[in-house]
Protein backbone atom coordinates (compact mmCIF):
# COMPACT_ATOMS: atom_id res chain seq x y z
CA UNK A 1 0.00 0.00 0.00
CA UNK A 2 3.06 2.27 0.01
CA UNK A 3 2.35 2.91 -3.68
CA UNK A 4 -1.27 3.91 -3.01
CA UNK A 5 -0.34 6.26 -0.15
CA UNK A 6 2.49 7.82 -2.17
CA UNK A 7 0.02 8.49 -5.00
CA UNK A 8 -2.54 9.90 -2.59
CA UNK A 9 -0.24 12.25 -0.68
CA UNK A 10 1.91 13.34 -3.62
CA UNK A 11 -0.63 13.56 -6.42
CA UNK A 12 -4.29 12.98 -5.66
CA UNK A 13 -5.17 14.73 -2.38
CA UNK A 14 -5.91 18.42 -2.13
CA UNK A 15 -4.16 19.11 1.16
CA UNK A 16 -1.65 21.30 2.94
CA UNK A 17 0.74 19.65 5.41
CA UNK A 18 1.44 23.06 6.95
CA UNK A 19 -2.27 23.62 7.59
CA UNK A 20 -3.69 20.16 8.35
CA UNK A 21 -7.04 21.60 9.45
CA UNK A 22 -7.60 23.67 6.29
CA UNK A 23 -11.39 23.52 5.90
CA UNK A 24 -11.38 22.85 2.16
CA UNK A 25 -8.91 19.95 2.27
CA UNK A 26 -9.83 16.53 0.95
CA UNK A 27 -10.48 14.07 3.77
CA UNK A 28 -8.49 10.83 3.75
CA UNK A 29 -9.67 8.17 6.20
CA UNK A 30 -7.77 4.97 6.85
CA UNK A 31 -10.39 2.42 7.81
CA UNK A 32 -7.97 -0.49 8.20
CA UNK A 33 -6.03 1.34 10.91
CA UNK A 34 -3.52 -1.47 11.39
CA UNK A 35 -1.63 -0.41 8.27
CA UNK A 36 -0.98 2.99 9.92
CA UNK A 37 2.84 2.74 9.55
CA UNK A 38 2.60 3.10 5.78
CA UNK A 39 0.35 6.16 6.14
CA UNK A 40 2.60 7.68 8.80
CA UNK A 41 5.59 7.27 6.46
CA UNK A 42 3.83 8.96 3.56
CA UNK A 43 2.70 11.77 5.89
CA UNK A 44 6.22 12.31 7.20
CA UNK A 45 7.65 12.54 3.70
CA UNK A 46 4.78 14.86 2.71
CA UNK A 47 5.83 17.19 5.54
CA UNK A 48 3.24 16.61 8.26
CA UNK A 49 5.94 15.88 10.85
CA UNK A 50 9.70 15.23 10.95
CA UNK A 51 10.83 11.97 9.35
CA UNK A 52 12.84 11.16 12.51
CA UNK A 53 9.55 10.96 14.43
CA UNK A 54 8.74 7.74 12.56
CA UNK A 55 11.04 5.86 14.97
CA UNK A 56 8.61 6.65 17.82
CA UNK A 57 6.00 4.40 16.18
CA UNK A 58 3.96 2.46 18.79
CA UNK A 59 6.14 3.81 21.62
CA UNK A 60 4.95 5.45 24.85
CA UNK A 61 4.02 9.10 24.39
CA UNK A 62 4.18 8.98 20.59
CA UNK A 63 1.70 10.69 18.29
CA UNK A 64 2.14 7.63 16.10
CA UNK A 65 -0.04 5.21 18.01
CA UNK A 66 -0.29 1.52 17.12
CA UNK A 67 -3.62 2.36 15.54
CA UNK A 68 -4.38 5.91 14.30
CA UNK A 69 -5.74 8.40 16.83
CA UNK A 70 -7.01 11.71 15.56
CA UNK A 71 -6.79 13.40 18.96
CA UNK A 72 -3.03 12.83 18.93
CA UNK A 73 -2.52 13.65 15.25
CA UNK A 74 -5.47 15.63 13.80
CA UNK A 75 -4.37 15.14 10.17
CA UNK A 76 -5.48 11.52 10.48
CA UNK A 77 -9.09 12.80 10.23
CA UNK A 78 -10.39 10.01 12.45
CA UNK A 79 -9.52 7.35 14.99
CA UNK A 80 -9.52 3.90 13.44
CA UNK A 81 -8.50 0.32 13.84
CA UNK A 82 -11.69 -1.52 14.73
CA UNK A 83 -12.51 -2.73 11.23
CA UNK A 84 -15.49 -1.86 9.07
CA UNK A 85 -16.04 1.64 10.48
CA UNK A 86 -14.17 3.92 8.11
CA UNK A 87 -16.62 4.06 5.24
CA UNK A 88 -19.48 4.83 7.64
CA UNK A 89 -17.61 7.86 8.97
CA UNK A 90 -16.48 8.82 5.47
CA UNK A 91 -20.09 8.72 4.29
CA UNK A 92 -20.97 11.08 7.15
CA UNK A 93 -18.25 13.50 6.10
CA UNK A 94 -19.24 13.31 2.43
CA UNK A 95 -22.88 13.92 3.34
CA UNK A 96 -21.89 16.91 5.49
CA UNK A 97 -19.94 18.28 2.51
CA UNK A 98 -23.07 17.93 0.35
CA UNK A 99 -25.19 19.67 3.00
CA UNK A 100 -22.67 22.53 3.14
CA UNK A 101 -22.20 22.57 -0.68
CA UNK A 102 -18.47 22.18 -0.12
CA UNK A 103 -16.20 21.04 -2.93
CA UNK A 104 -13.73 18.81 -1.10
CA UNK A 105 -13.78 15.04 -1.52
CA UNK A 106 -13.63 12.15 0.91
CA UNK A 107 -11.38 9.14 0.33
CA UNK A 108 -11.57 6.02 2.46
CA UNK A 109 -8.86 3.36 2.31
CA UNK A 110 -10.21 -0.06 3.30
CA UNK A 111 -8.83 -3.56 3.51
CA UNK A 112 -10.49 -6.39 1.64
CA UNK A 113 -11.07 -8.47 4.78
CA UNK A 114 -13.00 -5.70 6.52
CA UNK A 115 -15.64 -6.24 3.85
CA UNK A 116 -16.64 -9.15 6.08
CA UNK A 117 -18.05 -6.60 8.58
CA UNK A 118 -21.77 -5.85 8.39
CA UNK A 119 -21.33 -2.16 9.17
CA UNK A 120 -19.25 -1.63 6.02
CA UNK A 121 -22.20 -2.73 3.89
CA UNK A 122 -24.56 -0.48 5.85
CA UNK A 123 -22.26 2.33 4.75
CA UNK A 124 -22.20 1.08 1.15
CA UNK A 125 -26.01 1.20 1.09
CA UNK A 126 -26.15 4.62 2.71
CA UNK A 127 -23.60 6.21 0.37
CA UNK A 128 -25.63 5.00 -2.63
CA UNK A 129 -28.90 6.28 -1.12
CA UNK A 130 -27.48 9.77 -0.74
CA UNK A 131 -25.70 9.64 -4.15
CA UNK A 132 -22.39 10.56 -2.55
CA UNK A 133 -20.36 11.12 -5.71
CA UNK A 134 -17.83 13.04 -3.58
CA UNK A 135 -16.86 9.77 -1.89
CA UNK A 136 -14.33 7.22 -3.16
CA UNK A 137 -13.62 3.95 -1.40
CA UNK A 138 -10.25 2.36 -2.16
CA UNK A 139 -9.89 -1.37 -1.47
CA UNK A 140 -6.51 -2.93 -0.82
CA UNK A 141 -7.41 -6.19 -2.59
CA UNK A 142 -4.52 -8.41 -1.52
CA UNK A 143 -6.56 -11.53 -0.71
CA UNK A 144 -4.88 -12.04 2.66
CA UNK A 145 -6.02 -11.75 6.25
CA UNK A 146 -4.72 -12.97 9.59
CA UNK A 147 -6.10 -16.50 9.32
CA UNK A 148 -5.27 -17.04 5.63
CA UNK A 149 -6.78 -16.25 2.23
CA UNK A 150 -9.89 -14.07 2.28
CA UNK A 151 -11.56 -16.58 -0.01
CA UNK A 152 -10.98 -19.38 2.52
CA UNK A 153 -11.78 -17.38 5.67
CA UNK A 154 -14.99 -15.80 4.33
CA UNK A 155 -15.23 -15.41 0.56
CA UNK A 156 -15.69 -11.87 -0.76
CA UNK A 157 -15.97 -12.62 -4.46
CA UNK A 158 -17.61 -11.50 -6.66
CA UNK A 159 -16.65 -8.22 -4.97
CA UNK A 160 -17.02 -5.88 -7.95
CA UNK A 161 -20.48 -7.30 -8.72
CA UNK A 162 -21.52 -6.77 -5.12
CA UNK A 163 -20.68 -3.06 -5.32
CA UNK A 164 -22.43 -2.74 -8.68
CA UNK A 165 -25.53 -4.34 -7.17
CA UNK A 166 -25.40 -1.70 -4.42
CA UNK A 167 -25.41 1.08 -7.09
CA UNK A 168 -21.77 2.06 -6.89
CA UNK A 169 -19.49 2.79 -9.84
CA UNK A 170 -16.71 0.20 -9.86
CA UNK A 171 -13.12 0.60 -11.05
CA UNK A 172 -10.29 -1.91 -10.85
CA UNK A 173 -6.56 -1.39 -11.25
CA UNK A 174 -3.12 -2.64 -10.34
CA UNK A 175 -2.56 -1.05 -6.95
CA UNK A 176 1.19 -1.45 -7.25
CA UNK A 177 1.29 0.55 -10.48
CA UNK A 178 1.28 4.20 -9.40
CA UNK A 179 0.50 5.62 -12.84
CA UNK A 180 -2.40 3.23 -13.37
CA UNK A 181 -3.77 3.93 -9.89
CA UNK A 182 -3.68 7.70 -10.47
CA UNK A 183 -5.42 7.41 -13.85
CA UNK A 184 -8.12 5.23 -12.29
CA UNK A 185 -8.65 7.67 -9.43
CA UNK A 186 -9.00 10.51 -11.91
CA UNK A 187 -11.69 8.59 -13.76
CA UNK A 188 -13.49 7.88 -10.49
CA UNK A 189 -13.53 11.58 -9.66
CA UNK A 190 -15.48 12.30 -12.85
CA UNK A 191 -18.43 10.07 -11.87
CA UNK A 192 -21.62 11.96 -11.02
CA UNK A 193 -24.54 10.75 -8.92
CA UNK A 194 -22.85 7.67 -7.47
CA UNK A 195 -20.11 6.83 -4.98
CA UNK A 196 -17.10 5.07 -6.49
CA UNK A 197 -14.99 2.13 -5.44
CA UNK A 198 -11.47 1.52 -6.73
CA UNK A 199 -10.48 -2.10 -6.24
CA UNK A 200 -6.70 -1.81 -6.14
CA UNK A 201 -5.19 -5.25 -6.71
CA UNK A 202 -2.04 -5.36 -4.66
CA UNK A 203 0.64 -7.92 -3.99
CA UNK A 204 1.47 -7.94 -0.29
CA UNK A 205 5.20 -7.60 0.29
CA UNK A 206 5.69 -6.55 -3.35
CA UNK A 207 9.36 -6.54 -4.37
CA UNK A 208 10.58 -8.69 -1.49
CA UNK A 209 10.82 -12.30 -2.63
CA UNK A 210 10.38 -13.91 0.79
CA UNK A 211 7.36 -11.76 1.65
CA UNK A 212 5.38 -11.53 -1.59
CA UNK A 213 1.88 -12.97 -1.27
CA UNK A 214 2.57 -14.66 2.07
CA UNK A 215 -0.24 -13.96 4.55
CA UNK A 216 2.04 -14.79 7.49
CA UNK A 217 3.63 -11.33 7.04
CA UNK A 218 0.25 -9.67 7.46
CA UNK A 219 0.71 -8.61 11.06
CA UNK A 220 4.36 -9.18 11.86
CA UNK A 221 7.43 -6.96 11.42
CA UNK A 222 10.67 -8.38 9.99
CA UNK A 223 13.68 -8.81 12.32
CA UNK A 224 16.87 -6.80 11.66
CA UNK A 225 18.41 -9.37 9.30
CA UNK A 226 15.17 -9.79 7.32
CA UNK A 227 14.71 -6.03 7.13
CA UNK A 228 18.22 -5.55 5.74
CA UNK A 229 17.62 -8.28 3.19
CA UNK A 230 14.31 -6.74 2.14
CA UNK A 231 15.75 -3.23 1.90
CA UNK A 232 18.73 -4.33 -0.21
CA UNK A 233 16.39 -6.20 -2.56
CA UNK A 234 14.18 -3.11 -2.90
CA UNK A 235 17.07 -0.71 -3.47
CA UNK A 236 18.54 -3.02 -6.15
CA UNK A 237 15.19 -2.85 -7.96
CA UNK A 238 15.09 0.91 -7.53
CA UNK A 239 18.53 1.29 -9.09
CA UNK A 240 17.44 -0.85 -12.03
CA UNK A 241 14.36 1.35 -12.50
CA UNK A 242 16.42 4.55 -12.32
CA UNK A 243 18.84 3.17 -14.93
CA UNK A 244 15.94 2.07 -17.10
CA UNK A 245 14.32 5.51 -16.92
CA UNK A 246 17.56 6.94 -18.05
CA UNK B 1 -30.59 28.46 46.93
CA UNK B 2 -32.37 29.11 43.66
CA UNK B 3 -36.15 28.47 43.91
CA UNK B 4 -37.10 25.23 42.08
CA UNK B 5 -40.73 26.02 41.17
CA UNK B 6 -41.77 22.37 41.42
CA UNK B 7 -45.30 21.06 40.98
CA UNK B 8 -47.03 20.79 44.36
CA UNK B 9 -47.92 17.10 44.19
CA UNK B 10 -50.23 17.38 47.24
CA UNK B 11 -52.56 19.92 45.73
CA UNK B 12 -52.06 20.00 41.94
CA UNK B 13 -53.86 17.66 39.57
CA UNK B 14 -51.41 15.01 38.36
CA UNK B 15 -50.37 15.64 34.78
CA UNK B 16 -48.97 12.77 32.72
CA UNK B 17 -46.77 13.36 29.65
CA UNK B 18 -44.22 11.00 28.08
CA UNK B 19 -40.60 12.09 28.41
CA UNK B 20 -40.15 11.36 24.69
CA UNK B 21 -42.62 14.17 23.95
CA UNK B 22 -40.36 16.54 25.84
CA UNK B 23 -37.47 15.38 23.66
CA UNK B 24 -39.43 15.97 20.45
CA UNK B 25 -40.22 19.55 21.38
CA UNK B 26 -36.77 20.17 22.81
CA UNK B 27 -35.10 19.03 19.58
CA UNK B 28 -37.15 21.50 17.53
CA UNK B 29 -36.12 24.26 19.94
CA UNK B 30 -32.46 23.19 19.68
CA UNK B 31 -32.78 23.12 15.88
CA UNK B 32 -34.17 26.66 15.84
CA UNK B 33 -31.35 27.90 18.04
CA UNK B 34 -28.53 26.36 15.99
CA UNK B 35 -28.58 25.51 12.26
CA UNK B 36 -25.82 22.92 12.79
CA UNK B 37 -28.18 20.69 14.80
CA UNK B 38 -29.28 17.75 12.63
CA UNK B 39 -31.45 14.70 13.30
CA UNK B 40 -30.60 11.17 12.21
CA UNK B 41 -33.00 8.33 12.85
CA UNK B 42 -32.99 4.55 12.43
CA UNK B 43 -36.54 3.94 11.22
CA UNK B 44 -38.24 5.11 14.42
CA UNK B 45 -38.94 8.79 13.84
CA UNK B 46 -42.51 8.65 15.14
CA UNK B 47 -41.92 6.64 18.29
CA UNK B 48 -38.69 8.46 19.25
CA UNK B 49 -40.53 11.73 18.53
CA UNK B 50 -37.95 12.92 16.05
CA UNK B 51 -40.84 13.34 13.63
CA UNK B 52 -41.46 16.97 14.61
CA UNK B 53 -37.87 17.92 13.81
CA UNK B 54 -38.16 16.09 10.48
CA UNK B 55 -41.21 18.19 9.58
CA UNK B 56 -39.68 21.45 10.80
CA UNK B 57 -36.24 20.93 9.20
CA UNK B 58 -36.56 18.40 6.34
CA UNK B 59 -33.13 19.27 4.92
CA UNK B 60 -31.47 18.63 8.25
CA UNK B 61 -33.09 15.26 8.82
CA UNK B 62 -31.41 12.02 7.70
CA UNK B 63 -33.15 8.66 7.60
CA UNK B 64 -30.66 5.83 7.91
CA UNK B 65 -32.91 2.76 8.14
CA UNK B 66 -32.48 -0.12 10.55
CA UNK B 67 -28.72 0.29 10.95
CA UNK B 68 -27.74 1.46 14.41
CA UNK B 69 -23.99 0.96 14.03
CA UNK B 70 -24.18 3.10 10.91
CA UNK B 71 -26.23 5.63 12.87
CA UNK B 72 -23.39 6.09 15.36
CA UNK B 73 -20.39 5.95 13.02
CA UNK B 74 -21.94 8.15 10.34
CA UNK B 75 -22.90 10.73 12.96
CA UNK B 76 -19.25 10.90 13.99
CA UNK B 77 -18.33 11.68 10.38
CA UNK B 78 -20.95 14.45 10.23
CA UNK B 79 -19.75 15.85 13.55
CA UNK B 80 -16.18 15.92 12.21
CA UNK B 81 -17.39 18.57 9.76
CA UNK B 82 -19.12 20.65 12.44
CA UNK B 83 -22.64 19.23 12.53
CA UNK B 84 -24.31 18.49 15.87
CA UNK B 85 -26.09 15.21 15.18
CA UNK B 86 -28.82 13.84 17.44
CA UNK B 87 -29.08 10.12 16.67
CA UNK B 88 -32.29 8.45 17.70
CA UNK B 89 -33.48 4.92 18.17
CA UNK B 90 -34.45 2.69 21.07
CA UNK B 91 -31.87 2.65 23.84
CA UNK B 92 -31.56 -1.11 23.42
CA UNK B 93 -29.98 -0.55 19.99
CA UNK B 94 -28.66 2.98 20.26
CA UNK B 95 -26.30 2.70 22.15
CA UNK B 96 -27.02 -1.00 22.89
CA UNK B 97 -25.98 -2.28 19.47
CA UNK B 98 -23.47 0.42 18.62
CA UNK B 99 -21.28 0.41 21.74
CA UNK B 100 -17.95 -0.06 20.02
CA UNK B 101 -18.72 2.57 17.36
CA UNK B 102 -19.71 4.96 20.15
CA UNK B 103 -16.50 4.27 22.04
CA UNK B 104 -14.10 4.47 19.08
CA UNK B 105 -15.58 6.96 16.63
CA UNK B 106 -17.37 9.21 19.10
CA UNK B 107 -15.69 9.16 22.54
CA UNK B 108 -12.03 8.34 21.81
CA UNK B 109 -12.32 10.46 18.68
CA UNK B 110 -14.06 13.27 20.64
CA UNK B 111 -17.01 13.91 18.36
CA UNK B 112 -19.90 16.14 19.33
CA UNK B 113 -22.71 13.59 18.84
CA UNK B 114 -25.85 13.27 20.97
CA UNK B 115 -27.08 9.71 21.38
CA UNK B 116 -30.80 9.61 22.02
CA UNK B 117 -31.91 6.41 23.74
CA UNK B 118 -35.69 6.22 23.68
CA UNK B 119 -37.90 3.50 25.22
CA UNK B 120 -35.45 2.92 28.06
CA UNK B 121 -36.34 0.83 31.11
CA UNK B 122 -38.90 -1.90 31.77
CA UNK B 123 -41.68 0.69 31.47
CA UNK B 124 -41.57 0.10 27.69
CA UNK B 125 -44.07 -2.53 28.77
CA UNK B 126 -45.63 -5.10 26.41
CA UNK B 127 -42.65 -5.19 23.97
CA UNK B 128 -40.86 -7.39 26.51
CA UNK B 129 -37.27 -8.02 27.53
CA UNK B 130 -35.69 -7.71 24.05
CA UNK B 131 -36.71 -4.05 23.90
CA UNK B 132 -36.26 -3.05 27.54
CA UNK B 133 -32.88 -1.34 27.92
CA UNK B 134 -31.79 -1.71 31.52
CA UNK B 135 -28.03 -1.90 30.98
CA UNK B 136 -27.55 1.29 28.92
CA UNK B 137 -26.50 3.62 31.74
CA UNK B 138 -23.78 1.14 32.70
CA UNK B 139 -22.31 0.81 29.21
CA UNK B 140 -22.33 4.57 28.63
CA UNK B 141 -21.08 5.77 31.99
CA UNK B 142 -18.01 3.54 31.72
CA UNK B 143 -16.78 5.36 28.59
CA UNK B 144 -14.34 8.26 29.18
CA UNK B 145 -15.48 11.69 27.91
CA UNK B 146 -19.14 10.59 27.72
CA UNK B 147 -21.86 12.67 29.39
CA UNK B 148 -24.95 10.75 30.55
CA UNK B 149 -28.24 12.54 31.25
CA UNK B 150 -31.50 10.94 32.47
CA UNK B 151 -34.21 13.61 32.90
CA UNK B 152 -37.10 13.11 35.33
CA UNK B 153 -40.11 14.29 33.31
CA UNK B 154 -41.13 15.65 29.91
CA UNK B 155 -40.45 19.26 30.85
CA UNK B 156 -36.96 18.45 32.08
CA UNK B 157 -36.33 16.30 28.98
CA UNK B 158 -37.13 19.34 26.83
CA UNK B 159 -34.58 21.42 28.78
CA UNK B 160 -32.01 18.63 28.77
CA UNK B 161 -32.28 18.30 24.98
CA UNK B 162 -31.61 22.00 24.51
CA UNK B 163 -28.80 21.90 27.09
CA UNK B 164 -26.95 18.96 25.53
CA UNK B 165 -27.14 20.65 22.11
CA UNK B 166 -25.51 23.76 23.56
CA UNK B 167 -22.84 21.91 25.51
CA UNK B 168 -19.94 20.43 23.54
CA UNK B 169 -19.20 16.71 23.80
CA UNK B 170 -20.40 13.20 23.17
CA UNK B 171 -23.55 12.69 25.22
CA UNK B 172 -26.10 10.02 26.01
CA UNK B 173 -29.64 11.27 26.65
CA UNK B 174 -32.01 8.62 28.02
CA UNK B 175 -35.78 8.69 28.31
CA UNK B 176 -38.86 6.50 28.31
CA UNK B 177 -41.94 5.62 26.32
CA UNK B 178 -44.86 5.82 28.73
CA UNK B 179 -46.68 8.87 29.96
CA UNK B 180 -45.21 9.77 33.33
CA UNK B 181 -45.82 12.33 36.06
CA UNK B 182 -44.82 15.95 35.56
CA UNK B 183 -42.96 17.10 38.67
CA UNK B 184 -41.12 20.18 37.36
CA UNK B 185 -42.33 23.35 35.66
CA UNK B 186 -40.96 25.52 32.88
CA UNK B 187 -39.45 27.75 35.58
CA UNK B 188 -37.50 24.92 37.25
CA UNK B 189 -33.79 25.50 36.60
CA UNK B 190 -31.77 22.79 34.84
CA UNK B 191 -28.04 22.52 34.56
CA UNK B 192 -26.09 19.48 33.38
CA UNK B 193 -24.00 18.11 36.25
CA UNK B 194 -26.03 19.84 38.99
CA UNK B 195 -28.24 17.57 41.07
CA UNK B 196 -31.28 19.19 42.66
CA UNK B 197 -32.83 18.69 46.06
CA UNK B 198 -36.52 18.29 45.28
CA UNK B 199 -37.47 17.68 48.91
CA UNK B 200 -35.60 18.63 52.05
CA UNK B 201 -34.91 16.15 54.86
CA UNK B 202 -32.05 14.70 56.87
CA UNK B 203 -33.12 11.19 57.89
CA UNK B 204 -32.37 9.40 54.61
CA UNK B 205 -31.43 10.71 51.17
CA UNK B 206 -33.31 9.17 48.25
CA UNK B 207 -31.23 9.79 45.14
CA UNK B 208 -33.25 9.10 42.00
CA UNK B 209 -33.15 9.66 38.26
CA UNK B 210 -35.63 9.45 35.40
CA UNK B 211 -39.33 8.90 35.77
CA UNK B 212 -38.83 7.21 39.17
CA UNK B 213 -38.10 10.61 40.74
CA UNK B 214 -41.88 10.86 41.05
CA UNK B 215 -42.06 7.53 42.92
CA UNK B 216 -39.27 8.75 45.21
CA UNK B 217 -41.21 11.93 45.99
CA UNK B 218 -44.37 9.92 46.68
CA UNK B 219 -42.49 7.54 48.96
CA UNK B 220 -40.96 10.49 50.84
CA UNK B 221 -44.33 12.12 51.27
CA UNK B 222 -45.91 8.95 52.66
CA UNK B 223 -42.95 8.24 54.95
CA UNK B 224 -43.22 11.73 56.40
CA UNK B 225 -46.95 11.34 56.96
CA UNK B 226 -46.98 7.80 58.40
CA UNK B 227 -43.51 6.99 59.71
CA UNK B 228 -42.39 10.46 60.73
CA UNK B 229 -39.28 10.00 58.59
CA UNK B 230 -38.02 13.03 56.68
CA UNK B 231 -36.31 12.04 53.43
CA UNK B 232 -34.23 14.28 51.24
CA UNK B 233 -35.12 13.59 47.59
CA UNK B 234 -32.44 14.37 45.05
CA UNK B 235 -33.15 14.54 41.33
CA UNK B 236 -29.81 13.20 40.07
CA UNK B 237 -30.40 13.74 36.35
CA UNK B 238 -26.74 13.76 35.34
CA UNK B 239 -25.17 10.34 35.83
CA UNK B 240 -21.90 11.55 34.33
CA UNK B 241 -20.30 13.85 35.31
CA UNK B 242 -22.15 13.22 38.57
CA UNK B 243 -22.62 16.03 41.07
CA UNK B 244 -20.22 14.51 43.62
CA UNK B 245 -20.58 17.45 45.98
CA UNK B 246 -24.34 16.94 46.30
CA UNK B 247 -23.87 13.19 46.88
CA UNK B 248 -21.17 13.64 49.53
CA UNK B 249 -23.24 16.34 51.23
CA UNK B 250 -26.24 13.98 51.33
CA UNK B 251 -24.06 11.19 52.70
CA UNK B 252 -22.65 13.46 55.41
CA UNK B 253 -25.95 15.05 56.43
CA UNK B 254 -28.36 12.10 56.06
CA UNK B 255 -25.89 9.26 56.77
CA UNK B 256 -27.99 6.79 54.74
CA UNK B 257 -28.92 6.69 51.05
CA UNK B 258 -31.47 4.87 48.90
CA UNK B 259 -30.73 5.00 45.18
CA UNK B 260 -33.59 4.70 42.68
CA UNK B 261 -33.21 4.01 38.97
CA UNK B 262 -35.06 2.13 36.23
CA UNK B 263 -31.93 0.14 35.36
CA UNK B 264 -29.90 -2.81 36.58
CA UNK B 265 -28.58 -2.00 40.05
CA UNK B 266 -25.25 -3.37 38.83
CA UNK B 267 -23.08 -0.62 37.36
CA UNK B 268 -25.85 1.97 37.14
CA UNK B 269 -26.42 5.30 38.86
CA UNK B 270 -26.57 3.74 42.34
CA UNK B 271 -23.25 1.99 41.79
CA UNK B 272 -21.68 5.32 40.97
CA UNK B 273 -23.03 6.74 44.24
CA UNK B 274 -21.52 3.77 46.09
CA UNK B 275 -18.17 4.48 44.37
CA UNK B 276 -18.29 8.12 45.45
CA UNK B 277 -19.39 7.55 49.04
CA UNK B 278 -17.07 4.57 49.60
CA UNK B 279 -14.13 6.86 48.92
CA UNK B 280 -15.19 9.96 50.79
CA UNK B 281 -17.95 9.21 53.28
CA UNK B 282 -18.93 5.54 53.61
CA UNK B 283 -22.55 5.08 54.72
CA UNK B 284 -25.21 2.35 54.26
CA UNK B 285 -26.96 2.33 50.86
CA UNK B 286 -29.98 0.42 49.56
CA UNK B 287 -30.29 0.05 45.80
CA UNK B 288 -33.68 0.24 44.06
CA UNK B 289 -33.58 -1.00 40.47
CA UNK B 290 -33.67 -4.25 38.52
CA UNK B 291 -31.80 -6.91 40.49
CA UNK B 292 -29.71 -8.71 37.84
CA UNK B 293 -32.69 -9.99 35.85
CA UNK B 294 -34.22 -9.43 32.42
CA UNK B 295 -37.62 -7.80 31.98
CA UNK B 296 -40.76 -9.28 30.39
CA UNK B 297 -44.08 -8.22 28.84
CA UNK B 298 -46.63 -6.49 31.03
CA UNK B 299 -48.08 -3.07 31.69
CA UNK B 300 -45.54 -0.45 32.75
CA UNK B 301 -47.13 -0.21 36.20
CA UNK B 302 -47.08 -3.99 36.67
CA UNK B 303 -43.43 -4.18 35.66
CA UNK B 304 -42.27 -1.28 37.85
CA UNK B 305 -44.03 -3.00 40.75
CA UNK B 306 -42.79 -6.52 39.91
CA UNK B 307 -39.15 -5.45 39.62
CA UNK B 308 -39.28 -3.63 42.95
CA UNK B 309 -39.26 0.01 41.83
CA UNK B 310 -42.69 1.07 43.06
CA UNK B 311 -43.41 3.48 45.89
CA UNK B 312 -43.86 0.65 48.45
CA UNK B 313 -40.48 -0.84 47.53
CA UNK B 314 -38.80 2.54 47.97
CA UNK B 315 -40.46 3.01 51.37
CA UNK B 316 -39.29 -0.43 52.49
CA UNK B 317 -35.76 0.34 51.31
CA UNK B 318 -35.80 3.53 53.39
CA UNK B 319 -36.94 1.53 56.45
CA UNK B 320 -34.17 -1.04 55.88
CA UNK B 321 -31.45 1.55 55.44
CA UNK B 322 -32.62 3.41 58.56
CA UNK B 323 -31.91 0.26 60.61
CA UNK B 324 -28.40 0.11 59.18
CA UNK B 325 -27.72 3.79 59.77
CA UNK B 326 -24.77 4.39 62.11
CA UNK B 327 -25.99 5.04 65.66
CA UNK B 328 -29.53 3.75 65.00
Amino acid sequence: MADVFAALYFHILRHNPLDPEWVDRDRLLLSCGHIAPVRYSAMAYAGYFPIEELTTLRKFGSRLQGHPERMRLPALETTSGPLGEGLAQGAGMALAAKMDEAQWRTYVVTSDAEHQCGLHWEAVMTAAKFKLDNLTCIIDRNFIQIDGSTEDVMPLEPLAEKYRAFNWEVFQCDGNDIAEFITTMEKAKEVRGKPQVVIAHTLPGKGVAFMEGDYRWHGKPPDRRQADEALSELSAQRELMVKHDG
Amino acid sequence: MQPLHLVDLETAKLELVATRDGFGEGLIAAGRANPQVIGICADLSESTRMEGFKTAFPLRYIEIGVAEQMLAAMASGLAAVGKIPFIASYAMFDPGRSWEQVRTTMALNEMNVKIVGAHAGVSVGPDGATHQAIEDIAIMRVIPKMTVVVPCDAIETHKATVAVAERWGPTYLRFGREKSAIVTTKQTPFEIGKAQTFRAGNDVAIVACGILVYNALQAARELAAHDGVECRVINNHTIKPMDEQAIVKAARECRAIVTVEEHQVHAGMGSRIAEITAQSHPIPIEFIGVQDQFGQSGTPAELIEHYGMGTESIKNAVRRVLKRKPGS
